[in-house]
């Protein structure tokens, strides 16, 4: 397994909870620490953030399972993120999300087979003016197209970790 | 049609404005001006200006203002409301991927005027490259003398911070804002007792979003009369800035008189509904905001014009929809929005949203029957008014007004026992 932190990570945490009044707002932060490294958050995540800042493991479990960004199951190293708001609705945002689909030869919610894609569906990004659009990780791809997908996918593809 | 430019002065195609280029058009002058007053004059100023919020309520923002303890010692923040997540809207966005010294200026003079030494940006997860531009906006002001300790000699000092959240258009709220602050579960609080009075770790807190904030400095260099002229109607005040979505030739934000009419945004701005077609309906401010039609396209854009065409100017993202949309599948992706980000507290908005979204995907694949209007018009009651927060209620205004304004459509729907735009 990853390391969830590093120990410079873990440094940090640990002086910065024990430096300010309310450790207890770092809690997506050290979440979304754990997730950078380790691509998801395992129960062992939730766990070391309650450590660090002085939470129960049911205090960090639910910021956790709110946030649709921060995944407490398995990813693939890049989430597709395929927005399915009004605005790229009305500009073929459900063809996006079809020929994604198509292309990785996967359904939203899975992985494809080799651990590369997981495929979400979202709501809005903040790219109206660029419907319809996807986020890769954190890189937000406007004005789709079905070669503008192709060209993006192989990108992230040799880009992934 | 030409328009002063404030906050979209420095935006260049591909490009981010820091201290170099923000200073050679007059940056941090607002603030050098706000230092040489008290506190309570900038109050005053703001007050006078008549600016609205502008994350979507339109508050008064002098008046929202008025209610915090400014002179009283203690702990108090200011909070950004960065997490634009209502559909339609990218105002934010534009304005901090171009020139995210516009907002730390702003909080610096906002932070001043209400006394409150420590400042959050609660930025969405979405806009890794908005927060990146504002830690190094914020690290530059610092190095520049404009935040930090004891700021131009005034005594007071003043410390911002750049939180990222994780998703959740709940978050936006601004008392579940508050909550994801501090690391809470993001459910709204029950109000009273409103932020100024216990608001960010029980502290009193003002909760003021992007454009608001970074309105500010403007209004201090140029003055609140000159300010409130600056709009196309009476009662207005200021620019605005308006992002053009969905089914128009362009689809770009840009910065104009509050109170423009929604004909000139479509037509000059937005170049017309695309590929030759025919203007059929409009969200004007964001999902949560009633349609209009092509019978209120002479309508001012201002917060009093709309709400008198049963509509709302919300945060003034105008998403069109040309004549070949289906208004009831146009309303389910609206409602499916708002179904899934229900933080799920209030039953009325966790239970009646999903209901509605039942509804009407029964009459959008032609099962529907007459009752089922009914059963609409029902859930809307039993939806309005009753939750913590305004998510449900915003989901209502769609819904209703797909009811008053293409009831004949829903109909259509009925009758023909499939939907009359997918043959």
């Amino acid at each position: 397994m990853d390391q969830l932190l590093t120990e410079d990570q873990l440094d940090h945490f640990r002086t910065l909870a024990a430096e300010i009044p309310h450790p207890r707002e770092l809690v997506v932060d050290v979440l979304r620490a754990i997730q950078n490294n380790h691509g998801w958050v395992p129960d062992e995540g939730v766990e070391l953030a309650g450590t660090i800042l002085g939470l129960s493991p049911l205090q960090v479990e639910e910021v956790a399972t709110f946030f649709d960004k921060i995944y407490r199951r398995p990813v693939g190293r890049r989430v597709i993120h395929v927005c399915d708001s009004i605005c790229c609705w009305s500009r073929g945002g459900e063809e996006v999300a079809r020929l994604l689909q198509e292309k990785l030869g996967i359904g939203l919610g899975e992985t494809t087979e080799d651990g590369i894609f997981t495929l979400l569906p979202t709501c809005c990004l903040g790219a109206c003016g660029e419907a319809p659009a996807m986020m890769i990780g954190l890189t937000t791809y406007g004005h789709l197209t079905s070669d503008r997908i192709d060209l993006v996918l192989e990108r992230e593809r040799r880009e992934a970790p | 049609m030409k328009s002063d430019q404030l906050l979209f002065k420095n935006r260049r195609p591909g490009e981010t404005t820091f201290l170099k280029g923000y200073l050679e058009t007059g940056g941090y002058e607002g603030l050098k001006k706000a230092f040489t007053m008290d506190p309570a004059q900038v109050r005053e100023i703001v007050k006078a200006s008549r600016l609205r919020g502008r994350g979507g309520a339109g508050f008064p923002t002098g008046m929202k203002w008025s209610f915090f303890p400014a002179d009283k010692p203690g702990e108090k923040y200011l909070v950004c409301n960065a997490d634009e997540m209502e559909p339609g809207t990218y105002k934010d966005r534009e304005l901090l991927l171009a020139d995210p010294h516009q907002l730390v200026e702003g909080m610096i003079i906002s932070a001043y005027a209400l006394q409150a030494p420590t400042g959050y940006i609660f930025i969405r997860y979405a806009y890794e490259r908005c927060a990146r531009n504002l830690e190094r906006a914020i690290i530059e002001a610092r190095e520049a003398g404009f935040l930090g300790k004891n700021i131009r000699g005034s005594g007071f000092s003043c410390e911002l911070f750049v939180h990222r959240s994780a998703g959740r258009y709940i978050c936006g709220e601004e008392t579940a804002l508050l909550n994801a602050l501090e690391g809470r579960r993001a459910n709204p609080r029950s109000k009273p007792p409103f932020p100024a009075v216990r608001g960010l770790f029980d502290k009193p807190t003002t909760v003021n979003n992007v454009e608001t904030l970074a309105s500010i400095q403007h209004i201090i260099t140029g003055g609140a009369a000159w300010f409130k002229d600056l709009a196309a109607t009476v009662e207005g005040a200021g620019t605005k800035l308006y992002g053009l979505s969905g089914h128009l030739e362009k689809t770009e934000c840009h910065e104009l008189p509050i109170g423009v009419p929604l004909r000139t945004l479509v037509e000059e701005f937005g170049g017309g509904v695309w590929k030759g077609r025919r203007f059929k309906a409009c969200l004007p401010g964001g999902a949560s905001t009633p349609y209009l039609t092509a019978e209120h396209l002479d309508v001012s854009m201002d917060f009093e014009p709309l709400e008198k065409v049963g509509s709302r100017l919300g945060t003034a993202g105008v998403t069109v929809f040309d004549d070949t949309t289906c208004m009831v599948e146009a309303t389910l992706n609206l409602n499916r929005f708002f179904a899934r980000e229900s933080c799920g507290w209030c039953t009325p908005c966790r239970d009646g949203l999903p209901f509605v979204n039942w509804i009407l995907e029964k009459i959008e694949r032609g099962d529907g029957v007459m009752e089922d209007i009914d059963m609409l018009r029902d859930q809307l009651r039993n939806i309005t008014g009753t939750t913590f927060c305004a998510l449900a209620q915003g989901a209502v205004g769609p819904i209703e007004s797909l009811l008053r304004l293409f009831e004949e459509e829903v109909v259509d729907h009925i009758k023909r026992g499939r939907c009359p735009f997918n043959p």
